[in-house]
């Protein structure tokens, strides 16, 4: 219980271990310490800024699958327009045709009808002289009454 | 926790207790030293530098194992209470708490061995005595607390230069009057002589009389040796006593580790501060 010259190993022993821990012990560990949370804190920071990358990336394709829906509607509706534009040109170049064709055959069938007109009207002209030629008998000068025979033949022809 | 061991040298219970409390003394008058206290904390003091040194050599950086991360366990509580007490650059601050608290930690724990253990290995080895305990000699104590003393009148002297030191002797509390200067010098001094006394004396006090009533219960067991009346009741009683008194001193143990690390933190805070 008495205090002797112990103390002063004592004093020597507990100076020794804290130059030991002040030297060798507390500067690793606090500088693992401090390192470790640097690394953390980086990790934290890079996993945060991973998340917003990948919100930015997932906004980013939203947007491009809106521009390409977009675009394939707009395809889609002009291709509808187009395909409905060339069913109506054909439709209206059709019947412009078929009224061209009709109109054609009505020409051709006026000329038909005129042209058997015409040849019968001169055939009823010789005839209309033959006929008179009989009755009266004689012959009729045809120079002499040719102005009288086309008038007939007109009259003929116009009737 | 008792053994035959403690009846070879003394047969009456005082005479055990006696022989539990000397030392093992080389020399004389006031150059006697303790033997088995040298030895113990010596020895103590390399195994817990060993046991960080372990640790922080492979500390670093990434995911720590169990041995590194409990030390650095141990070292966040420390480091997180002196950051709590002292402001600045606190690496000497957390090396003397480290130091302090680790060391009294294990010289407290030797409390918890078999009592009669350690007496008779170094009995086995030829040594007629063998205190254990570090911290129950005054000595060891009290040698903390004087480098304690002497890191607190170096942290003030740092701090305010010797000028500004020594006028803090002559000033402080009362004022600077010349009339003034005695009783400010005596109230300083014992202000500043009281520190290192009560912890020196509190660490000493509590594990000298932990370590007494281990002497007194494991005396219960004795009983059993001499055989007398009531004796399987002092055996019983000895184990009971003797766990219930060991669970209870590890909180002990810890407690005034714990406050030996934390006062001197606050001593030193106190010395860098201005009156």
């Amino acid at each position: 219980m008495t205090v002797n010259a112990t103390f002063i190993g004592q004093m020597i022993v507990f100076a020794l271990l804290l130059w030991f821990f002040y030297a060798f012990v507390v500067p690793p560990i606090a500088q693992a310490i401090t390192d470790r949370q640097k690394k953390i804190a980086e990790g934290l920071a890079a996993a945060e800024r991973g998340q917003k990358d990948l919100d930015e990336a997932k906004s980013r394709a939203d947007s491009v699958v809106r521009e390409a829906r977009e675009r394939a509607n707009q395809i889609l509706d002009q291709a509808t327009r187009r395909s409905n534009e060339m069913v109506d040109s054909a439709k209206q170049s059709a019947s412009v045709e078929g009224d061209r064709v009709l109109a054609n055959a009505r020409a051709e069938a006026a000329n038909e009808t005129a042209r058997a007109r015409d040849s019968l009207r001169r055939e009823i002209g010789s005839l209309a002289v033959a006929g008179a030629s009989r009755l009266l008998e004689r012959e009729i000068d045809a120079k002499a009454h040719a102005q009288l025979l086309d008038k007939l033949a007109e009259e003929i022809a116009r009737g | 926790m008792a053994s035959a061991h403690g009846a070879e040298h003394g047969t009456t219970p005082t005479d055990y207790i006696v022989h539990h409390l000397t030392h093992l003394k080389v020399g004389e008058g006031f150059w006697t030293w303790h033997v088995d206290t040298l030895l113990m904390s010596a020895s103590l003091a390399i195994l817990v530098g060993w046991v960080f040194w372990a640790a922080a050599r492979r500390a670093n950086a990434g995911v720590p194992g169990k041995f590194i991360g409990f030390i650095e366990l141990v070292y966040d509580f420390v480091d997180g209470q002196v950051a709590d007490i002292y402001h600045g650059d606190r690496r000497f601050m957390v090396a003397l708490a480290l130091s302090l608290f680790t060391w009294i930690i294990a010289m407290n724990t030797m409390d918890l061995l078999p009592l009669d253990l350690p007496g008779g290995i170094a009995s086995l080895l030829g040594a007629q005595f063998w205190r254990v305990l570090p911290t129950a000699d005054l000595n060891g104590t009290i040698a903390m607390a004087l480098v304690v003393l002497l890191l607190i009148i170096f942290a003030a002297i740092r701090a305010k230069g010797v000028g500004g030191y020594l006028h803090e002797w002559v000033s402080a509390p009362f004022g600077g009057h010349p009339l003034l200067w005695v009783p400010n010098i005596i109230l300083n001094a014992v202000e500043l002589l009281s520190k290192p006394v009560s912890l020196g004396m509190r660490l000493f006090g509590n594990m000298f009389a932990g370590e007494l009533l281990f002497m007194l219960i494991a005396l219960l067991g004795f009983m059993v040796v001499d055989a007398t009346f009531g004796s399987a009741a002092g055996f019983i009683g000895q184990i009971l006593l003797g766990t219930a008194w060991a669970i209870f001193h590890i909180l002990i143990v810890v407690l005034q580790a714990y406050i030996f690390m934390v006062l001197p933190v606050v001593y030193i805070s106190m010395a860098e501060d201005h009156h």
